[in-house]
C-alpha cells in the first residue's frame, strides 16, 4: 500500500476498496475507519453509527461475504477487499428477499438497526439457507435494536429462508382481524431454542 | 359516534406496509447525521468533569490557535435565559455561567473543520475548577448539611406535591386490611439507536435547525425564545429519526450551541453526541423510592391508597415536574377506588437530569402497585387475578383524581389474558423453579393539557390533493420518530377521503411547511393528530363530492366515494373515478385542499397539578408472564408473555402488535438488567451499550398479542394508545411472576440475577433460623 506523507510528517495510505461493486481508491490515515470511509468519502449513509464500540451492529457491512462491525475495522485493513453495504443489496432497484420480507413482517420500525440487521441476516443465509430461529437469533445478536423486540425482525428473516417471503404476510394476519378488531399475533423463540 | 364501530373500512384496520419502509431496508433514509451541507463545520460540546464544581476561569486562547478552529465559546456568547418545562422552574442554561452540577454539563463548545479538530480543540480549553462537595444520594439529598446545588430551590427540593382525594385515613380505619411495602426504581436510559444530532444554520436572522427530535414545535419555541427570535424566524424540522422514547423531546444542547456557533461563524454546523454524552445527557428514567400503604375490605376491594414517593431529578428539571405528578396521578387508573393520597419530593442531586421515558413516571410506581396487590392477595388468600378483577375499572367512571374514563376492557383484559395464558391450569401447579404472574396497566391518548401553556390547538392537518388526482400529500406537524405514525396517518386521511393509501404522500414534521402540532410524546398522534388528519380528509371528501355532483348532475348527498372511487349511493353503477373529479376541481375552482385542527375538551379537576395524567382517552392492558429460575445462580428466563390490549380501533394491526412489541421489550430490558450505574464522583460507569445491558434477540421470550374488543368515542374511529401503554405492567408481571415461582420478592429494580440469588439466599437462611 502506497504511503504518502504531509508536511507535518503525518501519513496517509492510498487503499483500493471495492464497494458493492465499484472501484475506489482512497486516501486515509492510519487511524481511519472503514465506517467513516463509507459514510464521510463515498457517501454511503447507509450504513450508520450508534456507538463507534462495536457494540450496536447498526454499522455492519460484508467484507468479503462476512459480517463486521465497520467500525471497528481501519480502512487500511479493507484494502484490496470486497465490502457491501446496504446500498448494495437491492439489485437494479429490485428489493433483495430479504429487504421484502422485512417490510411485509412489519419488522422495520425506526429503520436504524435495520441495514445492519439486513446484512447480518444476508450473511446468514448465503452460508446457512435454512436456518432455525435459534441460529437467526445469534446470527443477530450483534445487532441491537430498541424498537421491535425482535419479534418481526425474526420472523422477517426465517420467512426470507423459507424462500415464501410473502408479499403480503402482514397484510393476510391482519385481513380476518381488521373488522373484529381483535387481531391476535403470536410470535417468539420457538421450541429448539429452548 | 357509534355508528362507525362496525363499518367495513377500506383503509383503516388493514396492516398496510409502512410508507418509509423501502427507503429504510435499502439505506436511502437519511437521518439527520447523514445530511451534509456545504461549507458546513463539526461542532462538539466541552462538558464537566466533575458532579459539582465553581467554575473559576475559562481559558479559550490555545484552542482557538489550532489550525482548523473556527469558534469556540461559552456562557459569554450564548444567551444566558433559563430554560426548562415550566417557567416556575427554569433551571438550565445554554452554558453554565458559575457552576457545574452534574458531569457531562456543558461548559463550552468548538466548532472546526472536521470531528479529530473538535477533539483536539476541547483538550485545549483550560477550565480552571473549584471542586464542590456533591450531593449524589436522593435520599439524604434534603438533609441540611448537603451541599446546595440550585440557589433558588433550598434543600435540593425541586418539587413537592401533596394531594388529597377523598379520606385515606378514614378507609384504612374502615379496612379489613392495611399493608404497607417499599419499593425502589431504576435509573434508565431510553437509549434510542441513533444518537442526537443537530445541523443549525443562518441565513439573515431566520434560523434553521435538523434535529432528531420528537417535537419540532417545541424546539421552535423554546429556542426562539432563547435566542429572542419570532418564531416564524426559527425553522425546525427532522428527517428520519432513528428512535425517541421519550429521550427527544427537549431540547439539548446540541441545538442551542450549534445556533451559536453557526451563527459566529456564518456557515452550517453539524453538532453530534456520542453514545457516552448521550448517557451524560440522559433525561432518562427517574430513580424512585415508593412506599404504597393499601386498605383491603375482606374480599380484596381496595378501600384506600397512599403512595408516598421521592424521585431523584439529577441536576436540572427537565421534564421532570410532570414525570412526578404522573407518577402518582396514573395510580388512580387501573382499580377503582375512592380515597387517594399521593405525596411526592423530587430532589435535585448531582447527577444527569432526568426527563420523559416511555410510560412517563407511571412504570415504576405501576411496578410497585402490582407487586404490592400481589403481596395482599397473598395474604387474604385471594388469586392475584381474582383480586384484579375484582377491582378492575369499569368504562364511563371517574378517578379520585378527576379523569374521566370512556371506554374500559380491563376486565376483559384480564379474562383473555387468564385463558391464553392457561393460567388456571399453571397457578400453583407448575414444576420447582417456574412461575406465573399477571400485571396490569393504563396509559393516556395524548395529554389533555399542552407542553407549554398556550392556546394553540393540540394539532392540525392540511391535505392537498395533486392537480391531476393522482396523488394527495398530507401535510402534518406529527413526527414519526419510527412508531409509524407517518403511515397510520396517511391510512387516516385516505379513509376520511375515500382515497387510497398507496396514492398518499406525506410531508411532515417541519414548522415552515407544516401546520403545528405537538410532535411525538404521551401516546398522543393517532388520537390527536388523527383527528386533525380526519377533519382535513372529511373536508376534501365534502368539496369533492361537491364537484362530482356538479358533474354527474347530482345532488352531492347522494354521492359517496370510497378507495378512490366516486359512486351514487343508490345506484352504484354511476361512477367517476376520484382522480378526475380532482382533476376537475382544480379546473373549476383551484386547489383541492383540506384542513383540520384538534384541540381536546376541557378536562380534569382544579386541584393544583390536575392537568397532569388527563387524556381524552385511555388505553387498558393486562400482561401474564410465565418465568423459570436458576435456583443456583438466581437467572431469570422469561418463557413467554401474553399482552392484552384495549386500545380502541386498531388502524394498523401489524403496526400496532410491533408496537407492543417493542414496549414490552424495552419494560423488558428495565425489568431484568438495564440500569445507569455511578461511581462514587458521579460519574457513570457504564455508558456504553455493552455494560448497559440492553436485551438482545436471544434474551427475548415468547410474546403473544392480543386485543379486546373496544371503541372509545373520544377519538377518530374510535382510537386510543398502544405505544407506551404496553411498558406499563411487564415490571410488576415479571417480579409476580417470580414471587409465584420461589416465594421470593425483589424489591427493586432491575430484578438482576444477583438480587433473585440473594433473596433466595437470605429465604434459606430464614428458613435454616426458623
Amino acid at each position: 500500500m502506497q504511503a504518502i506523507a504531509d508536511r507535518q510528517g503525518v501519513k496517509r495510505y492510498v487503499i483500493d476498496l471495492t464497494v458493492n461493486g465499484d472501484p475506489h481508491t482512497i486516501v486515509v490515515k492510519a487511524n481511519t475507519l472503514l465506517v467513516n470511509v463509507l459514510r464521510d468519502e463515498l457517501d454511503l449513509t447507509g450504513t450508520k453509527k450508534g456507538c463507534e464500540l462495536g457494540d450496536c451492529g447498526s454499522c455492519t457491512v460484508l467484507l468479503d461475504g462476512k459480517p463486521v462491525d465497520a467500525c471497528l475495522v481501519l480502512a487500511v485493513e479493507a484494502d484490496g477487499h470486497d465490502i457491501v453495504t446496504i446500498e448494495g443489496v437491492a439489485e437494479h432497484g429490485e428489493l433483495d428477499r430479504l429487504q421484502r420480507s422485512f417490510i411485509d413482517n412489519a419488522a422495520v420500525q425506526c429503520g436504524y438497526c435495520t441495514p445492519g440487521m439486513i446484512l447480518s441476516a444476508k450473511a446468514l443465509l448465503t452460508r446457512n439457507p435454512h436456518p432455525t430461529e435459534l441460529e437467526v437469533r445469534q446470527a443477530i445478536a450483534g445487532n441491537l435494536c430498541r424498537c421491535t423486540g425482535y419479534v418481526n425482525i425474526v420472523k422477517a428473516i426465517l420467512a426470507a429462508a423459507d424462500g415464501s417471503a410473502p408479499q403480503t404476510a402482514a397484510a393476510s394476519a391482519s385481513a380476518a382481524t381488521a373488522t373484529t378488531n381483535a387481531a391476535g399475533v403470536t410470535a417468539g423463540l420457538g421450541e429448539e431454542a429452548r | 359516534m357509534s355508528t362507525d364501530t362496525k363499518q367495513d373500512y377500506a383503509v383503516i384496520g388493514h396492516s398496510v406496509p409502512k410508507i418509509d419502509a423501502r427507503e429504510k431496508v435499502t439505506g436511502t433514509a437519511k437521518y439527520t447525521a447523514d445530511l451534509k451541507f456545504p461549507n458546513m463545520l463539526y461542532g462538539k460540546i466541552l462538558t464537566s468533569p466533575h458532579a459539582h464544581a465553581r467554575i473559576l476561569s475559562i481559558d479559550t486562547s490555545e484552542a482557538e490557535k489550532i489550525p482548523g478552529v473556527k469558534a469556540v465559546v461559552t456562557h459569554k456568547d450564548a444567551p444566558t435565559l433559563k430554560y426548562g418545562i415550566s417557567p416556575a422552574r427554569w433551571d438550565e442554561n445554554i452554558f453554565c455561567i458559575d457552576k457545574v452540577r452534574f458531569v457531562g454539563d456543558k461548559v463550552a463548545a468548538v466548532a472546526c473543520v472536521d470531528e479529530e479538530t473538535c477533539y483536539k480543540a476541547l483538550a485545549a480549553i483550560k477550565v480552571e475548577y473549584e471542586v464542590l462537595p456533591a450531593v449524589l444520594d436522593p435520599l439524604h439529598a434534603t438533609d441540611e448539611d448537603q451541599p446546595q446545588i440550585h440557589d433558588e430551590f433550598p434543600r435540593n427540593i425541586n418539587a413537592e406535591i401533596h394531594q388529597n382525594f377523598g379520606d385515606v385515613d378514614e378507609a384504612f380505619r374502615r379496612a379489613h386490611y392495611v399493608r404497607t411495602d417499599t419499593f425502589v426504581g431504576n435509573r434508565t436510559y431510553q437509549t434510542p439507536l441513533e444518537p442526537h444530532t443537530a445541523t443549525s444554520m443562518w441565513e439573515g436572522d431566520k434560523l434553521t435547525v435538523y434535529s432528531s427530535t420528537q417535537s419540532p414545535h417545541y424546539f421552535q419555541y423554546y429556542i426562539a425564545r432563547e435566542f429572542g427570535l419570532p418564531m416564524g424566524n426559527v425553522r425546525v424540522l427532522k428527517t428520519y429519526v432513528g428512535g425517541g422514547f421519550g429521550g427527544k423531546l427537549e431540547p439539548t444542547g446540541l441545538e442551542f450551541a450549534g445556533a451559536v456557533l453557526a451563527r459566529i461563524t456564518g456557515r452550517p454546523v453539524k453538532m453530534f453526541y456520542d453514545r457516552a454524552e448521550m448517557f451524560a445527557h440522559n433525561r432518562g428514567r427517574h430513580r424512585q423510592y415508593m412506599t404504597l400503604t393499601t386498605g383491603v375490605d375482606e374480599n380484596g376491594k381496595i378501600l384506600g391508597v397512599h403512595a408516598d414517593f421521592i424521585m431523584d431529578g439529577g441536576a436540572y428539571t427537565s421534564l421532570g415536574i410532570a414525570t412526578a405528578y404522573y407518577a402518582g396521578a396514573m395510580l388512580t387508573l387501573t382499580y377503582e377506588f375512592d380515597n387517594f393520597r399521593f405525596d411526592m419530593l423530587r430532589v435535585y442531586t448531582n447527577l444527569p437530569a432526568c426527563g420523559a421515558q416511555r410510560g412517563h413516571g407511571a412504570p415504576q410506581p405501576r411496578y410497585a402497585f402490582e407487586a404490592h396487590l400481589d403481596n395482599i392477595a397473598k395474604d387474604l388468600g385471594i388469586d392475584p387475578i381474582e383480586i384484579r378483577i375484582r377491582n378492575a375499572r369499569r368504562p364511563n367512571t371517574v378517578t379520585p383524581n378527576e379523569f374521566k374514563v370512556n371506554s374500559c376492557e380491563l376486565r376483559a383484559c384480564l379474562e383473555k389474558a387468564r385463558e391464553i395464558s392457561g393460567w388456571r391450569e399453571k397457578k400453583g401447579k407448575l414444576p420447582k423453579g417456574r412461575g406465573i404472574g399477571v400485571a396490569t396497566g393504563s396509559f393516556v391518548s395524548g395529554a389533555g393539557y399542552p407542553i407549554y401553556r398556550t392556546d394553540l390547538p393540540h394539532a392540525a392537518a392540511m391535505i392537498k390533493v395533486g392537480e391531476d388526482g393522482t396523488s394527495a400529500t398530507l401535510y402534518t406537524g406529527a413526527v414519526d420518530i419510527g412508531q409509524g405514525s407517518d403511515t397510520v396517518l396517511c391510512q387516516m386521511a385516505a379513509e376520511a377521503m375515500g382515497y387510497t393509501y398507496e396514492q398518499m404522500k406525506i410531508v411532515a414534521a417541519d414548522t415552515e411547511t407544516t401546520p403545528h402540532d405537538f410532535g411525538a410524546y404521551a401516546s398522543r398522534q393517532t388520537l390527536m393528530s388523527g383527528a386533525a388528519v380526519r377533519q382535513a380528509g372529511e373536508e376534501v371528501k365534502r368539496q369533492l363530492l361537491e364537484t362530482a355532483a356538479e358533474m354527474l348532475d347530482f345532488p352531492p348527498e347522494q354521492l359517496d366515494v370510497r378507495a378512490g372511487r366516486v359512486f351514487a349511493k343508490d345506484n352504484p353503477e354511476t361512477t367517476l373515478t376520484f382522480g378526475e373529479v380532482a382533476r376537475r376541481h382544480f379546473v373549476t375552482k383551484g386547489p383541492l385542499v383540506g384542513k383540520g385542527s384538534y384541540t381536546p375538551p376541557k378536562l380534569g379537576g382544579t386541584f393544583k397539578g390536575a392537568p397532569v395524567g388527563t387524556s381524552p382517552a385511555y388505553s387498558f392492558a393486562a400482561q401474564v408472564s410465565e418465568v423459570e429460575i436458576d435456583e443456583e445462580t438466581g437467572e431469570i428466563k422469561v418463557l413467554d408473555v401474553w399482552d392484552v390490549h384495549d386500545c380502541g380501533t386498531v388502524i394498523n394491526p401489524s403496526l400496532l402488535h410491533a408496537q407492543v412489541h417493542g414496549a414490552l421489550f424495552m419494560g423488558m430490558g428495565e425489568a431484568i438488567w438495564e440500569e445507569v450505574k455511578f461511581d462514587g464522583n458521579g460519574r457513570i460507569l457504564n455508558a456504553n451499550l455493552s455494560e448497559y445491558r440492553l436485551p438482545t434477540a436471544l434474551d427475548m421470550p415468547r410474546v403473544h398479542s392480543e386485543l379486546v374488543e373496544s371503541y372509545d368515542p373520544a377519538g377518530p374511529w374510535g382510537v386510543k394508545e398502544v405505544g407506551e401503554g404496553a411498558t406499563l405492567p411487564t415490571m410488576g408481571c415479571f417480579r409476580n411472576a417470580i414471587f409465584d415461582a420461589m416465594g421470593v420478592s425483589v424489591d427493586s429494580l432491575p430484578l438482576s440475577y444477583e438480587k433473585v440469588w440473594r433473596a433466595l439466599k437470605e429465604k434459606r437462611e430464614r428458613e435454616a433460623a426458623g
